[in-house]
C-alpha cells in the first residue's frame, strides 16, 4: 500500500511507458486521453526523451514509425475518431512489422461523435484497424493499476512478435483516479537486428518497408505474419473468471462494463442467484478457453457494452452457440448502470427456472 | 465491507473535484480501497461540475455512482439534478447560502452549511468547498487534525506548503458549525 500514488488512468499510461524505457511520444491532443500528451510534454523533457506534439494525428502515427524503424520503444495516443486518422498508418506498421503502442481512450461515436466514453471501436481494434490482412494485440484495461500495467505488457509484447499492442480503454478508464503501484518489473527492448539505426560499415543495410510488389513474395509475408500470429493466440490470451463454476447466469464484459458488471454480479448472488463472471483482458487474442468451460454448463449469458453489440460476436463464436446470449448495452456515451444489468440478470434467471 | 460513495457538485471553479480529491487522499493514507471519477468535458469550463468518490475496505467494482450515500451540493442546479438519487437514510450537505430552498426528501439527514458566506467573512473566500468537506467529515468523527494534514499533505503540493493551514482552517471552522 504504502507505494501506491492517486492517478488518473491516462497519467499511469503516460508514466507506465517512461518506466518501459519509451523515451518517445507523438501525439496530438483530443478528449478525453489529452492528460497522456499533457503528461509526456512535462516529463519528456526532464528525461531527455522526446515530446512532439504533431500536426496531426497522420503524422503523429508516421513519425511512430520512423522512431520504431530506428528500434527504440516508441507510443502514441488518441481517441476513436483520432485513431481512425491513424489507422493507415497503423497498416503500414503491420507491413512493416514494427512494434509499437498505440493508445484508444474510446469515446462516442461514429464520426466526431460524443466525449464521453465508449466501446465502440471494438470491432476496429480487433478485427484489424486497417487496410490488409493483419492483427493488432489489444489489451482491454479494468482499473487504473491495469492501465500501467498493461502499458508494460503492451511494449513487451509489441517487441517480443513485431507488433502494434493497442490498449483499448474508455474516457472513464481515462479521466478515473484509484491507487496505482508503478513500481513494476520491466523486461528490457531485445536486439533489433532489423532496426534501420546504422551499418557501422559492420552489416548490410536494413530495409523498413510495408511496399512489395511481387505478389509471390508479399504472399509469404503475410504467410508468415499469421504464423507469429498464431503463437499470440496460443501463448498471450489473459482473463478473468468470476464465481463462473457453478453460475448460471454468466456475465462478460471488459473495460469499464465489467466493473458495473461485477457490482451487478455480486448483487444477483447476494439474492440467490448463481451469477458469474468473464472479463476478457486480452480482446484479441479473444480468449476462448473461459467460454467453452462453461458451454455446457451455464444456462445463458449477458453481454455487457457501452456499444450496440461487437465482442457479442466473439462470444457468440466462442461458446459455440451452445448458449444463447442477448447483449445488455447503452451507446453513444452513456453507461450501463449496475441496476440495468442486475434487472437483466434477473429476468434471465426467471426464465431458465 | 464496509463502503461508502460520495457526490460531490456544484460549478466549475468551486473546487468540487478538489474535494473530492482530498477525500480519496485521505482514505488513500488510511489503507482504504478509493476510486475518483470526475465529470469531464465541456462542463469543466463554467458549467456545472461533480465527482464521485467511493472509499471501501473492500474492492470496488465501478466506480459510477447511481445511488450516492453523501451529497454535496454547492448550487442549485446540483441539488435539484441529484437530490433523487441520494439512498434513503443518506446524508445531504448543502452551501445554503447560495441555495435558498430546503431539500424537499423527508429520507434523508440534511446539513445546510452557508459555506461561501463563511468563506468571505474568514478571508478565505475560495475555500467554501473544505468547509463543507470538515463538515462532512466532523459528521462521522473522522476529522482529527492528524489525518486532515496527512491528506492535506498529499494533495497540497509543497509549492504551495502556505495553504495548508488555511485549508485545516477552513475544514475546523465547517466542522464547527
Amino acid at each position: 500500500m504504502a507505494n501506491k500514488v492517486l492517478m488518473k488512468g491516462n497519467e499511469a499510461i503516460a508514466e507506465a511507458a517512461i518506466k518501459a524505457g519509451c523515451m518517445h511520444y507523438f501525439g496530438y491532443p483530443i478528449t478525453p486521453q489529452t492528460e497522456i500528451a499533457a503528461y509526456m510534454a512535462k516529463r519528456m523533457p526532464k528525461i531527455g526523451g522526446t515530446f512532439l506534439q504533431a500536426e496531426s494525428e497522420v503524422a503523429a502515427i508516421n513519425m511512430v514509425y520512423g522512431v520504431s524503424s530506428a528500434g527504440y520503444r516508441v507510443m502514441t495516443s488518441s481517441s476513436s475518431p483520432g485513431i481512425s486518422l491513424k489507422s493507415e498508418g497503423i497498416s503500414y506498421l503491420a507491413g512493416a512489422d514494427l512494434p509499437a503502442v498505440i493508445i484508444n481512450v474510446q469515446r462516442g461515436g461514429p464520426g466526431l461523435g460524443g466525449i464521453q466514453p465508449s466501446q465502440a471501436d471494438y470491432n476496429q481494434a480487433t478485427k484489424g484497424g486497417g487496410h490488409g490482412d493483419f492483427h493488432m494485440i489489444v489489451l482491454a484495461p479494468g482499473s487504473v493499476q491495469e492501465m500501467a500495467s498493461l502499458t508494460i505488457k503492451g511494449f513487451e509484447l509489441a517487441d517480443k512478435y513485431r507488433m502494434t499492442s493497442m490498449i483499448l480503454a474508455d474516457g472513464t478508464m481515462g479521466q478515473m483516479m484509484e491507487p496505482v503501484e508503478l513500481d513494476l518489473e520491466v523486461s528490457p527492448a531485445p536486439e533489433k537486428p532489423w532496426a534501420t539505426n546504422g551499418t557501422k560499415m559492420q552489416r548490410k543495410h536494413n530495409v523498413v518497408n510495408s511496399l512489395s510488389l511481387v505478389p509471390e513474395e508479399l504472399e509469404k509475408l503475410n504467410f508468415a505474419r499469421y504464423e507469429r500470429y498464431k503463437q499470440v493466440e496460443e501463448n498471450e490470451v489473459m482473463y478473468e473468471e468470476y464465481l463462473t463454476e457453478d453460475a448460471d447466469i454468466v456475465v462478460t464484459a471488459y473495460g469499464i462494463a465489467s466493473r458495473v458488471a461485477k457490482n451487478a454480479v455480486d448483487e444477483a448472488r447476494a439474492n440467490g442467484i448463481k451469477a458469474g463472471l468473464i472479463r476478457p483482458i486480452t480482446v484479441w487474442p479473444f480468449p476462448k478457453a473461459p467460454y467453452k468451460a462453461i458451454a455446457n454448463k451455464a444456462k445463458h449469458v449477458i453481454c455487457v457494452e457501452l456499444s450496440m453489440g461487437q465482442m457479442i460476436d466473439d462470444v457468440r463464436l466462442a461458446l459455440e452457440c451452445k448458449v444463447p446470449v442477448t447483449l445488455c448495452n447503452r451507446a453513444g456515451g452513456m453507461i450501463p448502470s449496475v441496476d440495468q444489468v442486475r434487472t437483466e440478470i434477473e429476468k434471465y434467471a426467471k426464465e431458465i427456472n | 465491507m464496509a463502503t461508502t460513495k460520495y457526490l460531490f457538485s456544484g460549478f466549475g471553479g468551486q473546487g468540487i473535484l478538489f474535494s473530492g480529491k482530498f477525500l480519496a487522499y485521505k482514505g488513500l493514507v488510511e489503507g482504504k480501497n478509493v476510486s475518483w471519477l470526475p465529470s469531464y468535458g465541456p462542463e469543466m469550463r463554467g458549467g456545472t461540475a461533480s465527482c464521485s468518490v467511493i472509499l471501501s475496505d473492500g474492492a470496488i467494482g465501478s466506480p459510477i455512482i447511481d445511488t450516492p450515500d453523501v451529497l454535496v451540493a454547492m448550487n442549485l442546479p446540483s441539488l435539484d439534478k441529484f437530490e433523487k438519487t441520494v439512498k434513503a437514510g443518506g446524508t445531504i450537505i448543502l452551501d445554503s447560502s447560495l441555495i435558498e430552498r430546503k431539500v424537499e426528501r423527508q429520507d434523508v439527514n440534511v446539513y445546510y452549511v452557508p459555506a461561501t458566506r463563511l468563506a468571505q467573512e474568514n478571508g478565505f473566500p475560495t475555500l467554501a468547498n473544505m468547509i463543507i468537506v470538515g463538515k462532512l467529515l466532523s459528521l462521522s468523527g473522522d476529522d482529527s487534525e492528524e489525518a486532515l494534514m496527512g491528506a492535506l499533505n498529499k494533495v497540497i503540493s509543497a509549492k504551495h506548503a502556505d495553504m495548508l493551514e488555511v485549508n485545516l482552517k477552513a475544514m475546523k471552522l465547517g466542522a464547527e458549525f
